[in-house]
């Protein structure tokens, strides 16, 4: 709706974006920025405006302003990782993505925050600080939440976004864009997605470029995409997915945009929910929306069935072995040498390499080199790396039996439970805390099948929960057309920010439809 | 004593002759000011991504058919981590699983006892060769304290060829490199030329005694010359039959051939026994290659790469072309390795047939005596000549039609190696050196020489 305006003129895309700059201030205290761009991205709205008066914009997305998770190379803008080893490191050329989103005339507003090298699950471990979820700050939670004393601050209870992709999450849910790139290797995008109440869609490997993406896993890191609504989500994919040559992983065949129908009879439609997701530690309500989703494609007409996908259980484990077997040597390349921090050793390039890295990692990414290249050790490849190799086929195996026999959509939970309190959350380390939840997301990479975390509702403190569906390899078309029927019957509530409703009334209502398609 | 049998193993890197790297599109050049051909991936900035240069898997493929290897259809690349300053990326990508081709054979010849008319040709078995990239160069300042890394070279395309240890000496050695050089050339997949790092060249070596296991193997590095490769090799098999004659051991180390003191000496050992930790890359599909037969209909022919196709243009490869050489010409097998073991001198060597009536058995004389000499004289190559085969050519010919002795010849030669830009029959004007075809001229002047030389003459006549 809001490019509809555009396109009508009844806002510019300079007004949009300056909206957009002056509401990143007011909610600087969520820190879901690492760098905002605001000159350039100034720039880029003037031009867009040019395009709208002589009547010739590049597509729907031209004057749109979006956010990149500070993963993502873009040319000029600092690229950081949320890491020591890159503060200050410019990116001399833009991720194919980026440029993609450039191409079509969007505006690149700034760098989203998100954990260190995007390892974490909660958006609480980069050198620039945790992320701040907003709907800490709404009206919703704050009716919910007891104060349990009178000089407490009321800061202090102020929950996580998830993670990685937590500062994109936390940019979209507040309105200070409209769409926002972040990244999925193990749930990095679907978490923080449904812990902010936006869409979060994980594309199928393969189907969109990580060139310029700098790389977790690179067999299952994808694009991620964060935005209002399940059809602002299509058009974003649209413009992005496709070969690239610059890519060898990306597939050759031709991809064309889709629009999504808007489905109303799901009498058709065969929906799997995988028995082995349902595991401890769920909270009940959590399974009980769960459950309550079933029950609505049941009485809609859908067919609804149980499934097993036995290796669940393994994927964890299979995926901690992977994972950090391709992080150790993905971060092999941060010597100091060539760009990023280098230390002031001056003894030999080997104690200098050292301190580099000691200097430039936090506990986390050091943690993941050191168990990565203890299973890539001569004695030890065979009964690590390739055994979770074989692990990895049979998870992937059995999503295909499960599609195979006439399923789908699987309709899972994305998270245990609504967002924990920070305090709550640094109580165990990130390997704990990713290992309990990326259980119900990172099969999905591991298989690299496309998935879509849809708000669902508000938890009884009045925070969003997601559910998730995924779909086949490179169905995202039926996977977001069932998504968007579900997005229509729960009919998510709008977040209520007190800052935004102060900030400026305009900006609300501009943005009360919540979509730009 | 107990004989010893050395056994010495190659391993050859062999640069691709390529306009661009073997994952990235900087350009490929010898020699260009430091850091001037690195790219983004090069360079390992975070977020690029490999992607696979067609031209080089055409130059291994090549060199895999002309060295009788079968082509794996399926080969896979994988990292191999270490640290140093000249691997931006922490790992080279390289083929260790499933190498693009396996199992092949490279003859080549050898004379006995440095005796041009007695060759033997061996066999040595190419266990495979594999797709890998190149490091950069690092250059040690130790007076500042300080290491200079130029990433240029860093990504070049490299074919690793490997050679099963049935090898016994420096000169088997250096003659089967010799041989893959010439073939390389031949090829155009690779320039070879071992004075600009595009061959480069270790050896495994270990003696043992017969019908007994191998025995321990040193690995030698940091030979950059083919003599400098069979002095190594010898020098190293001397030193390991030493050893153990002395009750000594063997260590499985890598050692650098010191070419100024003409010996082996074991290298700074930095970490002792390397575990490379090798991984496959997941940024690289698997390289499938098809045939004729597995060639699907409707590929875009961009995008996939015929064995067979590239089987049908191979050009002939040097064993062929000497084969022709010999039986076109004449010549000895001998003299059709000397010919194409100069470079040019092969082509010369036609060119000065094309031009003259003399049978190419007398030319090939001219060339490898005459010409060859001088050259080395004077460090030319062939192309460097100062007489043109076409002025050679015109010569052969006077003394062809018997205008000129064979001796005259000579010197008209020599002079024309002054390069001064005469014709050899304005050459043999000036000296005056025709030679006389009229018998009553001649006779004539052997009288009168006899007449001249009275006493002499009685003294023959007497005996």
């Amino acid at each position: 709706q809001v490019s509809v305006a555009l396109k009508e003129g009844r806002v510019t895309p300079t007004e949009l974006c300056q909206r957009c700059l002056s509401l990143i201030k007011s909610t600087k205290f969520l820190n879901a920025y690492v760098t905002i761009a605001e000159e350039s991205a100034l720039k880029q709205a003037e031009a867009s405006e040019e395009r709208y008066k002589r009547g010739q914009p590049l597509g729907v997305l031209d004057g749109i302003p979006i956010a990149v998770k500070d993963n993502f190379n873009t040319a000029g803008i600092e690229t950081t990782c949320a890491s020591n080893m890159l503060r200050g490191y410019i990116s001399p050329y833009n991720a194919t993505v980026v440029q993609k989103l450039l191409d079509q005339g969007a505006v690149l507003l700034g760098k989203t925050n998100l954990d260190e090298f995007a390892m974490g699950s909660g958006s609480t471990d980069g050198v620039f600080g945790p992320v701040r979820n907003p709907w800490s700050y709404s009206r919703q939670y704050k009716e919910k939440s007891v104060p349990k004393s009178h000089s407490e601050d009321k800061e202090s209870n102020w929950v996580i976004t998830g993670g990685s992709s937590g500062g994109s999450a936390a940019a979209v849910s507040s309105f200070t864009c409209f769409a926002a790139l972040g990244s999925d290797t193990g749930g990095s995008t679907r978490n923080p997605a449904a812990h902010c109440g936006v869409v979060g869609l994980k594309p199928t490997y393969g189907l969109m470029s990580r060139h310029g993406l700098i790389p977790l896993v690179n067999s299952m890191d994808v694009p991620g995409i964060l935005t209002r609504c399940v059809d602002d989500a299509a058009v974003v994919l649209g413009s992005l997915a496709g070969h690239d040559p610059k890519d060898s992983t990306t597939i050759q065949d031709n991809f064309k945009p889709f629009e999504l129908p808007d489905l109303t009879d799901v009498s058709k439609l065969s929906i799997g929910i995988p028995q082995e997701y349902h595991v401890p530690g769920m909270s009940s309500e959590i399974l009980a929306l769960w459950s309550k989703a079933a029950d609505l494609f049941q009485s809609a007409g859908a067919k609804v069935v149980e499934v097993s996908l036995p290796h669940t259980r393994y994927s964890i484990v299979c995926y901690h072995v992977l994972c950090t077997a391709e992080v150790a040597s993905n971060m092999a390349r941060f010597d100091g040498l060539e760009y990023g921090h280098r230390s002031d050793t001056n003894e030999s390039t080997e104690s200098m390499y050292a301190a580099t890295r000691r200097e430039g990692f936090n506990d986390v990414v050091r943690g993941r080199i050191l168990s990565g290249n203890y299973f890539l050790l001569k004695q030890n490849y065979e009964k690590y790396f390739i055994k979770a190799q074989k692990v990895r086929r049979l998870i992937a195996n059995d999503f295909v039996k499960v599609f195979r026999s006439g399923v789908d959509v699987l309709l899972t939970p994305t998270t245990l439970s609504d967002a924990a309190p920070y305090v709550e959350f640094i109580k165990e380390d990130n390997r704990t805390r990713s290992a309990q939840d990326d259980i119900l997301t990172q099969a999905a990479n591991m298989a690299g099948l496309p998935a879509i975390s849809v708000p669902t509702a508000l938890s009884e403190r009045g925070l969003p929960v997601g559910l998730q569906f995924i779909g086949r390899s490179f169905q995202e078309q039926q996977l977001l057309t069932v998504a968007k029927w579900f997005e229509k019957q729960v009919q998510f509530p709008m977040i209520q920010l007190e800052e935004v409703k102060r900030h400026d009334h305009d900006v609300f209502q501009d943005q009360k439809s919540t979509s730009f398609s | 004593l107990a004989p010893w049998v050395p056994v010495v193993g190659l391993e050859i890197h062999a640069q691709i002759s390529s306009n661009s790297k073997l994952f990235s599109g900087s350009q490929v050049q010898f020699a260009a000011p430091p850091n001037s051909l690195v790219s983004f991936f090069d360079a390992s900035l975070p977020g690029t991504l490999p992607v696979l240069n067609r031209r080089c898997v055409e130059a291994a493929v090549m060199t895999g058919l002309a060295l009788n290897c079968s082509i794996n259809k399926k080969s896979l690349f994988d990292r191999k981590h270490y640290f140093y300053a000249d691997l931006p990326a922490g790992y080279q990508i390289t083929q260790q699983r499933v190498p693009i081709a396996v199992n092949g054979s490279l003859s080549y010849s050898l004379c006995i006892d440095n005796k041009m008319n007695q060759m033997v040709t061996k066999t040595v078995r190419i266990k495979q060769i594999q797709l890998e990239q190149d490091s950069g160069k690092s250059l040690h300042d130790d007076t500042r304290s300080q290491t200079l890394v130029d990433l240029n070279r860093a990504g070049v395309g490299l074919m690793e060829v490997v050679m099963e240890p049935d090898m016994c000496c420096g000169e088997e050695a250096a003659a089967a490199v010799r041989e893959l050089q010439l073939i390389l050339q031949t090829l155009g997949s690779s320039q070879a030329v071992m004075a600009e790092g595009q061959l480069r060249v270790d050896a495994n070596i270990s003696v043992h005694h017969p019908g007994e296991p191998y025995g321990v193997r040193t690995e030698v590095k940091n030979i950059s010359s083919m003599r400098f490769l069979a002095k190594a090799v010898d020098y190293e098999i001397q030193r390991q039959i030493e050893e153990l004659e002395n009750g000594g051991t063997i260590l499985n180390e890598t050692r650098a051939f010191d070419s100024k003191l003409g010996c082996t000496v074991p290298m700074r050992d930095k970490e002792g026994k390397q575990d490379y930790r090798f991984m496959p890359e997941p940024n690289l599909p698997p390289l499938i290659l098809y045939d004729t037969k597995s060639l699907p209909a409707n590929m875009n022919h961009q995008q996939v790469i015929n064995i067979d196709w590239i089987h049908e243009r191979l050009p002939d490869l040097p064993s062929v072309k000497r084969e022709k050489l010999v039986e076109q010409y004449g010549i000895l097998p001998e003299h059709s390795f000397t010919l194409l073991n100069e470079d040019g001198l092969a082509e010369f060597f036609e060119n000065v047939v094309k031009q003259t009536q003399m049978k190419p058995k007398k030319v090939i004389g001219w060339i490898l005596q005459d010409l060859l000499s001088y050259l080395k004289q004077h460090s030319l190559s062939v192309k460097e000549s100062p007489v043109s085969s076409f002025l050679l050519a015109d010569l052969l010919n006077l003394l062809e039609k018997k205008e000129i002795s064979s001796t005259a010849a000579k010197q008209v030669l020599a002079e024309l190696w002054k390069g001064e830009g005469k014709t050899p029959l304005e050459i043999v004007k000036e000296r005056k050196l025709q030679q006389l075809q009229d018998q009553k001229e001649l006779e004539q002047i052997c009288q009168a020489v006899i007449d001249g030389q009275e006493n002499e003459v009685i003294m023959v006549v007497l005996g």
